[in-house]
């Protein structure tokens, strides 16, 4: 197959047909060492069509599956074909591909880091522009995931992401479902995996509608807030070779 | 315990049972599924039988009445039975999700291959016009073989 670079980007994208293509394009400017995957989960608009026209690799879901599923699917992407790094992106314009150097940068001065992640709330000026509900609902998740996980983390529902061969090969094998950034954070930290935060700028989305809309926010908060502490009793499944399969047909109750 | 009461009890037991076995001799209920079924029905029907075990039972909780113990546990059963089938629901949904993410991966890897191979059928030809101009282009199609749309099987009735 054509030549393969050790680093991938990951963008899912629902319904993101007016974004994504100025997303990949400015991933391949400022990162021509990133492939593109461009996750197309169930879009019922143009969207796969206009990031292959972008350039970009798609995967094409059948049927929306969430954003959990979404970049799973790029987790195991990254997994199969054998990427150092993966890189995860929002398809609607929120996250500088200029930042991603950072990351980098970050990742490799610090050897035993699996995940670093962009953070808007580390400097004063981060210039996000969320509504102050929101920005209560994070501010929230991040006392508490702070809390159990013995280290400041100020930006837990933050997307953007790198990580490396070790946090792939964890995701690609069990990420959550839901809410799954919040959460991702505590199976790190249960898994004995390391992340740092650095401070990005982000941008006002670029179009399209937020997968939380301000009214749904209780919703949304109860719902993590149920993450989190089922995330602490949760079940983990390391599937040793030879034991029953996590997904087996005879289970019952 | 009244008598009309008792006959409808094993009445309504009876026909739990059978149903379920007929669903499961026509294979239209999994054995797997078909158990806790069984189960309940075989115990709603003992109980519905065996006035004196109900009486007793009712007792013990507390129910003046003990056709009403008959229809609390029935309740129970149910209840136990929706939790099952949640948890069945929850796995097809685990299963369906890792389901398409392979199905996406085999499209884009589907899709590479062909436009590969396309790339490589039409190089192949336009060497061959380049040593010999054919007099018309026999085969050798560089489109794959298109696949007919799996059609949704209808449910065996």
């Amino acid at each position: 197959m054509t030549s393969q670079s050790s680093h991938l980007a990951v963008v899912p994208a629902y319904n993101e047909a007016g974004t994504v293509t100025g997303v990949v394009r400015a991933l391949h400017e400022r990162r021509p060492d990133f492939d593109v995957l461009v996750i197309d989960d169930g879009s019922t608009d143009a969207t796969g069509a206009v990031a292959e026209a972008a350039g970009a690799r798609v995967l094409r879901h059948p049927f929306n599956l969430g954003i959990g599923g979404a970049v799973q699917s790029g987790f195991t992407f990254a997994l199969d074909q054998g990427y150092s790094y993966m890189v995860q992106v929002d398809g609607d314009g929120q996250h500088d591909p200029g930042e991603i150097a950072r990351l980098i940068e970050t990742m490799e001065a610090e050897p035993g880091l699996d995940m670093v992640c962009g953070s808007r709330f580390l400097t004063k000026d981060s210039g996000y522009p969320a509504p102050i509900s929101r920005r209560t609902g994070i501010h929230i998740f991040a006392f508490l995931l702070s809390r159990i996980v013995g280290q400041r983390v100020s930006d837990p529902t933050s997307g953007f992401r790198l990580y490396n061969r070790r946090a792939i090969a964890l995701f690609a094998r069990d990420y959550p479902h839901d809410y799954p950034e919040v959460e991702a954070v505590l199976m790190l930290h249960f898994h004995r995996l390391r992340m740092r935060e650095i401070p990005v700028r982000m941008f006002a989305r670029g179009g399209g509608v937020s997968s939380i809309s301000s009214g749904k926010s209780v919703y949304y908060m109860v719902k993590v807030l149920l993450a989190i502490f089922i995330g602490l009793v949760r079940a983990r499944p390391v599937v040793d070779p030879g034991d029953a399969a996590p997904v087996a047909a005879s289970q019952g109750l | 315990m009244a008598d009309r009461v008792g006959l409808f009890s094993v009445g309504v037991a009876v026909l739990l049972l059978l149903t379920v076995l007929e669903l499961v001799r026509r294979r239209r209920l999994l054995e797997r599924y078909a158990i806790l079924w069984l189960f309940s029905a075989v115990v709603l029907l003992g109980f519905a039988v065996w006035e004196g075990l109900l009486d007793r039972v009712a007792a013990v909780i507390g129910i003046a009445y003990p056709p009403t113990a008959l229809f609390l546990i029935a309740g129970g059963f149910a209840l136990v039975l929706l939790l099952h089938f949640s948890a069945a629901v929850s796995r097809l949904a685990d299963q369906s999700k890792v389901l398409a993410q392979r199905n996406a991966l085999l499209e884009e890897r589907t899709r590479r291959l062909e436009a590969a191979a396309a790339a490589t059928a039409q190089a192949a030809e336009e060497a061959r016009g380049a040593e010999a101009p054919a007099p018309a282009a026999e085969g050798a199609e560089g489109e794959p073989a298109r696949v007919t749309p799996i059609r949704r099987r209808t449910g065996g009735r």
